[in-house]
C-alpha cells in the first residue's frame, strides 16, 4: 500500500470515528450528525475522489475510491458517500463538471432504459438509494445519437420513497421530462451494464468493510460477555462459529479487493471485469447472510436491540446485497456466460489472472 | 480497532503466465498421448512415476528450491501456477506431490548436507516419493499423543510402534515420521517428539493397505518392529518437533489442492447443463463459479504473502477451511443442479461416472491434513479468542 493510500484510509477512518460513532449515532436525537459528517467528508475531498481536478473533483485513483468505500462500510456509512463517488465517476465519463453536494445514481431497467429527448429525461428507476438526501441524480440515458450521461435535480423527479432495510431511504424515481442540468454524449460503449458493474463493485467493498466491523464487534463481545462463570469466547461452539464468521469476512474482503483492483487496471469492462464483479457481488452477498446470522447469534438478545450497534451493520449488509443486482441476478448472468462459453473455457477464465 | 483481515489482490507476474502456457502445452501433449484422461483420471489412484519423471525433466518439481539440490529457484507464485494447472485437469501427480509440497521443504530446512545432496535431486527428477507419518491409532488431531517410539542406540535410533492412514506408503521410498524420544513434561505436553527420515526399504517396516469407502486403498498402516534409523536421519531438534511444524503448515494449507480436488465435477456440470441452461441452473452454476473464483484469489494472495516472506498462519487456515468445505459440498450442489438437465446421455457420461466418485471421496476432504474443527481452533486463536 502506498503512502497516499494510507493517508486516504486514515483520513476517512478519522472522520467517521469522530462524527459517526455507532453508539453516538444511535443515541442522537435527530439526523444533524449526518450533515456534519457529510460536510467533513466533502471538505476532505473524499466525496468526489473519482472526479478529475479539472471537473471539480479530487482526482484520486480508482483504487483510492474503493479504499474509502471499504472504510465507509466499516463504519456503517449512512450518507450518500458511495452514491456520490459513483455519480462523480459517471459524470467523469461524459467529461462533465460535477456540482458539490450529495448525489445519487439512477438506473433504468434493461427492458426500459432511461431516455433523454432534447434535454429532458424520461423513464423509471427503481431502488434508487438516498432519494431524500441526494441533491442530484446522475444516470446514463439513451439519447437520439447514443448514450448520454445526464444530471438532473432530485426534486425534478417523482419519488416514491421507502425506508429500505436499514432506514437510509430508497425509492422509485419517475422522470417525466425532468430537465437536464448537465448532459453529454458518453463513449458509445457506456451503458446501464457499466453502472451496474461499478455499483456492484462499490457495494461489495462496503459489504467487506461492514463484515469486518461485524467480526470485530463479535470478537470483543465474546471476550467481554460472561456466562457460566467465564467469557463466552472460551466456549468452543462460540469459537468455531466466530472462526466461520472470520472466513466469510475474509472471502468478502478478498473478492471485493480483487474486483476493485481489476477495475483499477481495466481499460474497458470486458469479461474479466464481469467475472470479478459478479463474483464479488455474489460472494459478498452470501457472506452477508452467513456472517450476519453468526454475529447475531454470538450477541444473544443484546444484538437484537435497537440500542446495540450491530444492526447498523447487519441491516446495511442486507440493503447493500440487494442494491445494483442481488446475488441471484448476478449469478444467473455469470452462469449464463460460463455455460455459453462452454466447459473447456471455464478453467482458463477462472485462472486468467 | 484491530487489524482487518486482508488478502491483497496479487497479480501473477508475467513470467508466471509464460510458464502457464508452457504447462498447458505440456499437459495437452500428455493428454493427447493418452498418458491420462481428465475425464477418468480422478477415479484412478494418480500414481504414475513415468509421468512424474517427465514433469521432473521440465524442472517443475522442487522448483522453488536451490539449484544445487536440483531446484530452479523460481518463485512460489510460479509453483502455484504449475500446481493449479495440474490440478485443473486432474493430472496424476501423486508420485511426486507430497515430496514437492511438504517433505522436500522439511529436508531443506532440517536435513544434513549429505542427505540433501542425495535425496533432493532425486525428488526433483520425479524418482523419489515420500509419505507422511504423523497419525497413529490413538493419535490423530491430537498429534502430541503419539506413542510410536524411537530409542537411541550407539549409531542411531530404533523405531517401534505403528503409524496409520499413511497415504501412499506402499509406493513411497521414504517417510518423514514423528516418533516419541522422551515423555512429555509436566509444563509442556508437546515435548518429547522428534522427526525422522525413514527409508521404507529398511528391515522392520511392514506396510499393510487399508481399503477406503471410495473403493481405493490409498492409505496404509505402517508397522515398525526394531527398525534401525541412522543418527544422521534425525531431522531437527531432539524432542523439539513441535517447534518445527508451524511454519510449513501455511504452505500445506493454502495450495490449490485445497479447493480443486473435486473441481472436475464443476467442469463436467458445465458440460451437462449445456450452452443454454435454465434460470435455476444458470444461477446455481454462477454461484459455484463465484465461490471458486473467490477461493482462488484468496489462495493466490496467500502464496503472494509466502513469497514476500510472511508466515500467514491465519490466512492459510482460512483458505483451507473455506476451500475444503467448498470442495466437499460441490458434488452435492452439482447433483442438485443437474437434476433436470436434458442433456444427451453421451454428453453427460463423464459427469455421471465422476459424480458417484466425488460423492464417495467427499467425506475425507475435511479430515485429511487436519480437520475442520482443528482448523477453526487455529483461526479462533488467531482472532484472540483462545
Ligand atoms: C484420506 C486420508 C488421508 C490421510 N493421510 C494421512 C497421511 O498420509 N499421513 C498421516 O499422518 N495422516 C493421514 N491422515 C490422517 C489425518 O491426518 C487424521 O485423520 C486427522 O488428523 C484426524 O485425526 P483422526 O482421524 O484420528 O480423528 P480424531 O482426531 O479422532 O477426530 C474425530 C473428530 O473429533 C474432532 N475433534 C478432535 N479433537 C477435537 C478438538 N480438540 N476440538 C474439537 N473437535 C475435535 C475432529 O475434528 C473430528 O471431527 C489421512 C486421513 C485421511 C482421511
Amino acid at each position: 500500500m502506498s503512502d497516499t493510500d494510507t493517508l486516504i484510509i486514515d483520513t476517512t477512518a478519522r472522520i467517521f470515528q469522530e462524527l459517526a460513532d455507532p453508539q453516538a449515532v444511535i443515541a442522537a436525537v435527530d439526523d444533524s450528525w449526518k450533515t456534519a459528517l457529510w460536510n467533513a467528508l466533502e471538505e476532505a475531498g473524499l466525496t468526489l475522489a473519482w472526479v478529475h481536478e479539472d471537473h471539480g473533483g479530487a482526482g484520486a485513483a480508482i483504487s483510492d475510491g474503493f479504499d474509502i468505500l471499504y472504510v465507509a462500510g466499516r463504519h456503517a456509512v449512512a450518507v450518500p458517500l458511495a452514491e456520490t463517488l459513483l455519480g462523480g465517476w459517471l459524470m467523469a465519463r461524459g467529461g462533465l463538471q460535477v456540482p458539490p453536494g450529495p448525489m445519487t445514481v439512477a438506473v433504468g431497467s434493461r427492458a426500459e432504459p432511461l431516455r433523454i429527448r432534447g434535454r429532458h429525461l424520461h423513464g423509471c428507476a427503481r431502488g434508487v438509494p438516498f432519494p431524500a438526501l441526494a441533491e442530484h441524480v446522475a444516470c446514463v440515458a439513451d439519447g437520439e445519437g447514443g448514450p448520454q450521461v445526464v444530471l438532473v435535480a432530485t426534486e425534478s423527479a417523482d419519488i416514491m420513497p421507502t425506508a429500505g432495510m436499514a432506514g437510509d431511504g430508497i425509492g422509485q424515481m419517475l422522470f417525466n421530462g425532468a430537465p437536464a442540468i448537465a448532459a453529454a454524449r458518453a463513449p458509445n460503449t457506456l451503458g446501464l451494464e457499466d453502472v451496474m458493474l461499478m455499483g456492484a463493485a462499490v457495494r461489495a467493498q462496503q459489504m467487506a468493510g461492514a463484515l469486518q466491523a461485524v467480526l470485530d464487534l463479535s470478537v470483543s463481545y465474546a471476550q467481554e460477555r460472561e456466562a457460566f462463570g467465564r467469557p463466552i469466547a472460551k466456549f468452543q461452539a462460540v469459537q468455531q462459529n466466530l472462526a466461520r464468521l472470520a472466513g466469510e469476512t475474509a472471502a468478502a474482503s478478498a473478492v471485493a479487493a480483487s474486483a476493485a483492483d481489476t477495475i483499477h487496471h481495466a481499460e474497458t469492462f470486458d469479461d474479466a471485469v464481469f467475472l470479478e464483479v459478479a463474483a464479488a457481488k455474489i460472494r459478498c452477498g452470501e457472506a452477508a447472510a452467513e456472517g450476519a446470522a453468526i454475529a447475531h447469534q454470538a450477541h444473544g438478545a443484546m444484538g437484537y436491540t435497537d440500542e446495540h450497534a450491530l444492526h447498523r451493520f447487519t441491516l446495511r449488509l442486507f440493503q447493500w446485497r440487494d442494491d445494483f443486482g442481488s446475488e441471484s441476478e448476478w449469478a444467473a448472468g455469470l452462469g449464463a456466460m460460463v455455460a455459453a462459453n462452454g466447459a473447456d473455457r471455464l478453467w482458463p477464465m477462472v485462472a486468467s489472472r | 480497532m484491530s487489524q482487518p483481515i486482508r488478502f491483497d489482490p496479487i497479480r501473477l507476474p508475467p513470467e508466471a503466465e509464460v510458464l502457464r502456457a508452457e504447462v498447458r502445452a505440456f499437459l495437452a501433449e500428455e493428454i493427447a498421448a493418452g498418458h491420462f484422461d481428465p475425464q477418468t483420471s480422478p477415479m484412478q489412484d494418480g500414481f504414475d512415476r513415468d509421468f512424474s519423471r517427465r514433469v521432473g525433466q521440465r524442472g517443475w518439481i522442487g522448483m522453488t528450491w536451490p539449484k544445487r539440490y536440483g531446484g530452479q529457484e523460481r518463485s512460489y507464485l510460479e509453483r502455484y501456477v504449475v500446481t493449479e494447472e495440474f490440478r485443473a485437469v486432474s493430472a496424476p501427480v501423486r508420485a511426486h506431490f507430497t515430496a514437492d509440497r511438504q517433505s522436500g521443504p522439511v529436508l531443506l530446512k532440517y536435513a544434513s548436507e549429505e542427505i540433501k545432496m542425495d535425496i533432493l535431486p532425486r525428488i526433483t527428477r520425479g524418482e523419489c516419493g515420500f509419505c507422511i507419518g504423523l497419525s497413529e491409532p490413538n493419535s490423530g488431531s491430537d498429534l502430541f499423543a503419539a506413542r510410536a517410539k524411537a530409542e537411541k542406540t550407539a549409531r542411531g535410533f530404533v523405531l517401534n510402534g505403528s503409524k496409520v492412514w499413511t497415504t501412499y506408503a506402499q509406493c513411497a521410498d521414504y517417510m518423514i515420521g514423528l516418533f516419541r524420544t522422551s515423555l512429555p513434561t509436566d509444563d509442556n505436553r508437546r515435548h518429547g517428539l522428534t522427526q525422522f527420515l525413514i527409508d521404507l526399504k529398511s528391515d522392520g517396516v511392514a506396510i499393510n493397505p487399508i481399503g477406503n469407502m471410495a473403493g481405493g486403498a490409498d492409505f496404509n498402516e505402517v508397522v515398525f518392529t526394531d527398525c534401525f534409523v541412522p543418527a544422521a536421519h534425525q531431522l531437527g531438534e531432539i524432542d523439539g518437533a513441535w517447534k518445527q511444524a508451524t511454519s510449513e503448515l501455511a504452505y500445506e494449507r493454502s495450495g490449490p489442492e485445497r479447493f480443486l480436488e473435486t473441481a472436475y465435477i464443476l467442469t463436467e456440470l458445465t458440460r451437462t447443463l449445456g450452452p443454454e441452461p435454465d434460470r435455476r441452473e444458470a444461477e446455481g452454476l454462477g454461484r459455484l463459479v463465484a465461490q471458486l473464483h473467490t477461493l482462488r484469489r484468496m489462495s493466490v494472495s496467500v502464496n503472494g504473502m509466502l513469497q514476500a516472506g510472511h508466515e500467514p498462519v491465519l490466512e492459510g487456515s482460512l483458505v483451507k477451511d473455506l476451500g475444503t468445505i467448498w470442495q466437499q459440498i460441490l458434488p452435492t450442489k452439482a447433483r442438485d443442479l443437474a437434476a433436470f438437465a436434458e442433456t444427451a446421455p453421451e454428453e453427460r457420461a463423464a459427469f455421471d461416472a465422476l459424480l458417484p466418485h466425488a460423492l464417495r471421496i467427499a467425506p475425507k476432504l475435511t479430515i485429511q491434513g487436519g480437520t475442520t474443527e482443528i482448523l477453526r481452533g487455529i483461526i479462533a486463536r488467531g482472532l484472540g479468542l483462545r
